[in-house]
């Protein structure tokens, strides 16, 4: 069976889906990226769907719910790169995929991610006043 | 009912016969009909080549307008009709083009003295050949015109749905004239395409052009908002003018969560504050 690779750069899972969707892969990509968000310990996982012509409702709902598991376990998934015909059947079939952050490309999802992340803490604590006498 | 080949060399015969007359009196008929529109001696080109077409058709035994021999006779027809649609004649004007020939026809007949019941009989017979030619004639006409206005629709879809781009990262689409599901369609396709292609993650919906909004109009748009939500853009709508702003209220129309704003200005500033809030991502 074929599966989607999980990439991770930096603080980020990148997976860019480029096969087809079934619900195995689906299913599979689910327990994959469970796991790899542990293992590392990221704060987000980016799904790049700009390949997919067809996003069917199973594979709406899989995105949810890895959307769902990775806030459990502390990461914040973002969806991007839909493409405009898939948007227009998913509107048309009333999917709204409710609990899913979407950006229009992989950068744009990488910027909305960075912005959540609170700057991190200097390592070594606050750096000591000078004293001005 | 077919001009049987005796009728058809004896119409044939006639043409021939009384080829300059014949042409000559067409042609005072139909410019009698046009006034003055056309020049007299473009029209007494255009009948002239029609009257050797028939003659051909006869020639060549045609007994129906549909016969290989009428082949040429069929385009010229056509094309008859072709130029007459487009110059913007009426389709009275163009059929009477082709009618006016049983009239003249009339006329040599009559003037030539040796009236009996079979010319009557031939007469009845050419006539229905020149009904056929002229309804033949009606037909291609109302395709052109029906060529012409589907045309026309299809520049008018393309032209009225321009999606401008006002910022970094700030399209707009301002949405001119009724939007019915067809033109919704391509407003939304256009959009949602130019919102991946310029990656701006915002989208300013200006419907100042748009002259009433009922629920299906309101439909339309929200319907295009939840899809560029989808894709990762966020959609604002400008330029509801106050009395649309009461409709929109009294047919109970729920924009949710979508930002309104009164003009294209308000909503160019709204975007910009949301824009600078946010880190850019490059």
């Amino acid at each position: 069976m074929e599966r989607v690779p999980v990439l991770k750069i930096g603080d980020i899972l990148l997976v860019s889906i480029q096969i087809d969707m079934e619900d195995q892969v689906a299913l599979q990509l689910q327990e994959d990226l469970a796991d790899r968000i542990v293992a590392t310990g990221c704060h987000g996982v980016i799904i790049d769907i700009s390949a997919l012509d067809i996003v069917d409702s199973f594979v709406g709902r899989t995105l949810a719910t890895i959307a769902s598991i990775s806030r459990v376990l502390d990461a914040e998934t973002v969806v991007v790169g839909m493409r405009p015909a898939v948007a227009i059947t998913l509107v048309e079939l009333g999917l709204s995929l409710p609990g899913i952050r979407t950006a229009l490309n992989v950068e744009l999802g990488m910027a909305m991610l960075a912005q959540d992340e609170p700057e991190p803490e200097p390592v070594g604590g606050e750096e000591e006043p000078v004293a001005t006498s | 009912m077919a001009l049987s080949s005796d009728e058809a060399s004896r119409f044939a015969d006639l043409l021939k016969g009384h080829s300059d007359e014949l042409t000559r009196r067409w042609t005072e008929i139909v410019a009698s009909n046009f006034r003055g529109r056309l020049s007299h001696a473009e029209l007494e080109r255009q009948m002239g080549e029609l009257q050797r077409g028939f003659q051909a058709a006869m020639d060549g035994g045609a007994g129906d307008l549909d016969a290989d021999a009428s082949g040429e006779l069929r385009g010229l027809l056509s094309d008859l009709s072709t130029t007459r649609a487009r110059q913007g004649f009426s389709a009275n004007e163009t059929a009477v083009s082709v009618y006016a020939l049983k009239e003249a026809l009339l006329g040599i007949l009559d003037g030539s003295g040796e009236a009996d019941a079979t010319t009557l009989r031939d007469f009845v017979a050419y006539s229905a050949f020149v009904d056929r030619a002229a309804l033949f004639t009606f037909d291609s006409y109302v395709r052109v015109r029906e060529e012409l206005i589907s045309d026309q629709a299809e520049q008018l879809l393309e032209l009225s749905t321009p999606v401008v781009k006002l910022w970094d990262g700030v399209v707009a689409v301002p949405l001119v004239g009724t939007l019915d599901s067809a033109r919704a369609q391509v407003v939304m396709e256009r959009l949602l395409q130019t919102l991946v292609d310029t990656s701006s993650p915002y989208a300013i919906i200006d419907i100042t052009g748009v002259p009433a909004v009922d629920t299906q109009v309101a439909q339309h748009v929200l319907k295009t908002v939840v899809a560029a939500r989808l894709m990762g853009a966020e959609c604002i709508i400008s330029g509801i003018r106050p009395q649309i702003a009461q409709t929109i209220v009294a047919l109970g129309i729920e924009f949710g969560d979508i930002a309104t704003k009164a003009t294209l200005a308000d909503a160019l500033r709204h975007v910009i504050k949301l824009n600078s809030a946010q880190p850019k991502a490059r």
